[in-house]
């Protein structure tokens, strides 16, 4: 189980392969990449910056994962989140999932994005033509996480 | 960032909060009868200009003790890093 913050872009290849260790036992690998967009509502965003609480992060991180391993059939779990200034099209969060069989990987890899958007410590400020603004929670952020609740 | 002193606790304001209060963090003397997260906000609202508009009742404000999410019954102590954080809006 791999939890990481950094500053710098990631290599999906090279992170997977390493992820995947070539266990033989894994049959199925789900991943998600989420990246910076060049629009928010109305908004052309220019430069996105992230910030995140040291500490905190990676022990909240480490425990939606552990959750995940808890409630799923999965081997192993990845987690990168970059911090500090993006632009729109780069890469800012990287989940990664292994299990024998692809419904727990998908199952595990939502799960973990839903409860990284409603429970670790980032935010996400981001300047537009009209100036600098932190991004707003999204109410939707909040039912997908709920959702897992509920199943 | 925790605190080191044996009567201060430390107070950690992230994002939005931060440029609110126009500070990153500050150590504190816990007054008497502050023994809860809850009574903590209170307490901070109390002091009134951006401290009372940004932790009115009904603005999503999370605290933060040692690291861990409170709960408002979750005591707070010398010595505690407490941090209070905005909607996260990571991912």
């Amino acid at each position: 189980m791999t939890v990481r913050v950094q500053t710098g872009d990631f290599d999906v290849t090279r992170e997977l392969a390493e992820l995947r260790g070539r266990d033989p036992r894994v049959g199925a690998v789900a991943v998600f990449i989420g990246t910076v967009r060049d629009v928010n509502g109305e908004a052309t965003v220019r430069k996105l910056t992230l910030e995140h609480y040291p500490g905190m992060t990676e022990k909240a991180l480490a425990q939606i994962v552990a959750d995940a391993k808890a409630r799923w059939d999965i081997f192993d779990a990845l987690v990168i989140h970059r911090v500090g200034e993006l632009a729109p099209a780069d890469q800012i969060v990287l989940v990664g999932v292994t299990s024998a069989h692809r419904g727990d990987a998908f199952a595990a890899c939502e799960f973990i994005m839903d409860y990284l958007k409603t429970r670790a410590p980032f935010w996400k400020k981001e300047a537009t033509p009209a100036g600098v603004r932190w991004v707003d929670a999204r109410a939707s952020d909040d039912e997908a996480a709920a959702r897992w609740k509920a199943t | 960032m925790r605190g080191d002193s044996a009567d201060t606790l430390t107070l950690v304001y992230l994002a939005r909060l931060r440029d609110a209060f126009g500070t990153s963090s500050e150590r504190v003397v816990l007054p008497p009868g502050v023994t809860t997260a809850a009574d903590l906000r209170a307490w901070l609202a109390s002091r009134g200009g951006a401290f009372a508009a940004e932790l009115a009742a009904g603005r999503t404000v999370r605290i933060a003790v040692n690291h861990d999410i409170a709960q408002p019954d979750t005591p707070v102590r010398p010595g505690d890093e407490v941090a209070l954080l905005p909607p996260v809006t990571g991912g």
